[in-house]
């Protein structure tokens, strides 16, 4: 569904990505770990089309997406849910989802994705008038999940969910991502709570400075123990 | 805009406005005969400053980019309009003299035609300047548009065929009261209209997190140059009336400072509220006059009253809130974004 090739990624003189090579199929919940600057979040902006590769290639269902800007990657049908949440925090809940929807011109789709993001997220729907800056952290990583999702995407890419959240909130929102998985939502997740993130995932990528050091199936990587030493505090 | 039902807006407030400006006409003529001349200037005054002043708004206010070089544009749209009306006008007569257009027509549609100019003349150079600056952000836009504003100035400045330093002399006054009047109907209704649709949403997305909009699959760079654009062609209707109410063009008074008072408008009234930019531009407008009696410490007070009125309200009179028909009425309001998914 998703194949990243050999992509390297400069900021300005400094290169983040070297030669990255990471391929999620469809259905897949599949992670990205490691630690800071290890290059997650820019893997994630280069699919989303917020910054560009130098070199190499992205491919999404067989289209190359490389260098496409964000607006048109998200009518491809790849939406992400950014790091530390950015919800529109002036704008009510509802109006949030709705902005999720921008891309979208179905009135009744959009509905029925709006009860099921409720579904998810019941706590959103109590809340759908409250403006979004007096939401919980929590609360807004729900929302931001939520407004990713009403674009109806085939593939969500997830920036650092856990951040700053408590451990069973943390739990909470992972239970959650299985469910979008089980309906039918290919998921790129990015983490640096590895555990919990290996613990829902198919497959996963270790990344170190810009590099893919291991990528194995989630169960091999908690049981490795150079991971669990290096990135499960064991 | 999609679907008819946006449109509505516009046509119930054209049929509200339309006997409403009908009897302001009367009205503004009335005005005319019975005001001090000084005092009926301030009036027209006001009005230019709510074109200008609102315009800037959905730069600065809807979409959240920092603009202070809106004076540039006014100096275009002054300039574009009196080439119409000065330069072009030979011509322009003679082509509505051969459609037979009754001498009493000539010059309204002539001076039509010179606001259009104006609006389209101020529009490309809002493309211009907006295309390259537009992918600049905070400091770094306010700084681009400030040297544009510098330097459309100096430009004009520096071209002896519009009169170089000393500016354009003689401009028919043409300007009058129903013409401020529709020019200030004409930009709150621009400026309403695009807040209920969905383009600005889209600017109101931007303001709120402009990454986030992008993630939503907003097109952040277009959006911008759009407002872009729908501002500086009113900032040259408000030209083109200045410059047909001074009768002429003096470079100097479309300064940096003249900016920066469109700027205090809009902050002052709340950045996102059409409302709160009328009545600051009004209310700023009147003010140094009301102030005249303290002579010398006029401008001292000016500040004085700024700098308190920002420190009672931070975020401007209005907020980002509007003062419409329903308030005044004191009907509730209803949610406009909520109604619009339970219905489709």
């Amino acid at each position: 569904m998703l194949d990243i090739q050999d992509v390297e990624v400069y900021y300005g003189a400094i290169q983040a990505l070297y030669a990255i090579n990471v391929s999620v199929q469809e259905g897949e919940i599949v992670t990205l770990i490691g630690a800071n600057g290890a290059g997650k979040s820019t893997t994630l902006r280069t699919i989303s089309g917020l910054v560009r590769p130098r070199r190499g290639r992205v491919r999404f269902m067989d289209k190359d997406i490389s260098g496409l800007p964000p607006h048109e990657v998200v009518r491809l049908g790849i939406s992400q849910s950014p790091e530390g949440r950015r919800v529109f925090s002036n704008l009510s809940v509802f109006e949030n989802l709705e902005m999720g929807a921008y891309v979208r011109s179905d009135p009744e789709g959009m509905a029925s994705d709006l009860e099921q993001v409720f579904g998810l997220f019941p706590r959103l729907r109590e809340r759908a008038k409250q403006g979004a800056g007096t939401l919980s952290g929590g609360e807004q990583q729900m929302l931001a999940i939520g407004r990713a999702l009403m674009s109806r995407p085939k593939l969500l890419l997830l920036d650092e969910p856990s951040l700053g959240l408590a451990p069973f909130l943390v739990r909470e929102i992972f239970g959650i991502i299985t469910d979008i998985r089980s309906k039918g939502t290919t998921v790129l997740l990015v983490e640096q709570n590895a555990r919990q993130a290996l613990s829902i995932a198919d497959r996963g990528y270790v990344l170190e400075t810009g590099q893919v050091l291991i990528s194995d199936t989630a169960e091999e990587l908690l049981a490795s123990e150079m991971i669990q030493k290096a990135y499960l505090g064991e | 805009m999609k679907g008819n039902r946006r449109h509505l807006p516009t046509v119930a407030w054209l049929a509200l406005m339309a006997p409403v400006a009908l009897a302001l006409w009367a009205a503004g003529s009335g005005l005319e005969s019975l005001l001090v001349p000084y005092y009926f200037r301030i009036i027209l005054l006001s009005g230019i400053a709510v074109i200008a002043a609102v315009s800037l708004n959905i730069v600065n206010g809807f979409t959240g980019q920092f603009s202070i070089g809106h004076a540039g544009f006014m100096l275009v749209g002054a300039y574009a309009s009196a080439g119409i009306t000065m330069f072009a006008r030979p011509f322009t007569e003679s082509v509505l003299r051969s459609a037979h257009v009754p001498d009493v027509m000539l010059m309204p549609l002539q001076f039509a035609a010179a606001i259009a100019v104006a609006a389209l003349a101020a529009s490309i150079v809002g493309l211009l300047v907006g295309l390259p600056s537009l992918r600049l952000r905070g400091d770094y836009l306010a700084i681009a548009t400030l040297g544009f504003g510098e330097g459309i100035r100096a430009i004009f400045v520096t071209v002896d065929a519009v009169g170089g330093a000393s500016g354009l002399h003689n401009i028919p006054p043409l300007t009058s009261f129903v013409w401020v009047f529709l020019g200030v109907v004409g930009v709150i209704i621009t400026a309403r209209n695009l807040a209920a649709s969905t383009h600005g949403r889209a600017l109101f997305a931007i303001r709120e997190d402009e990454l986030a909009a992008q993630a939503v699959g907003i097109d952040t760079f277009r959006y911008k140059v759009l407002a872009f654009l729908i501002s500086a062609a009113w900032a040259g209707v408000a030209g083109a009336l200045l410059a047909h109410l001074d009768l002429g063009i003096d470079p100097r008074s479309y300064s940096f400072m003249k900016s920066v008072e469109i700027v205090v408008m809009v902050v002052l009234g709340g950045l996102g509220s059409v409302t709160g930019s009328v009545i600051a531009a009004v209310g700023l407008t009147w003010l140094p006059e009301i102030l005249r009696p303290v002579a010398e410490y006029r401008m001292v007070f000016y500040s004085a009253l700024l700098v308190l009125l920002m420190l009672l309200r931070p975020r401007g009179l209005f907020g980002r809130k509007e003062l419409g028909l329903a308030d005044l009425l004191g009907k509730k309001k209803t949610v406009p974004n909520a109604n619009r998914k339970e219905g489709g």
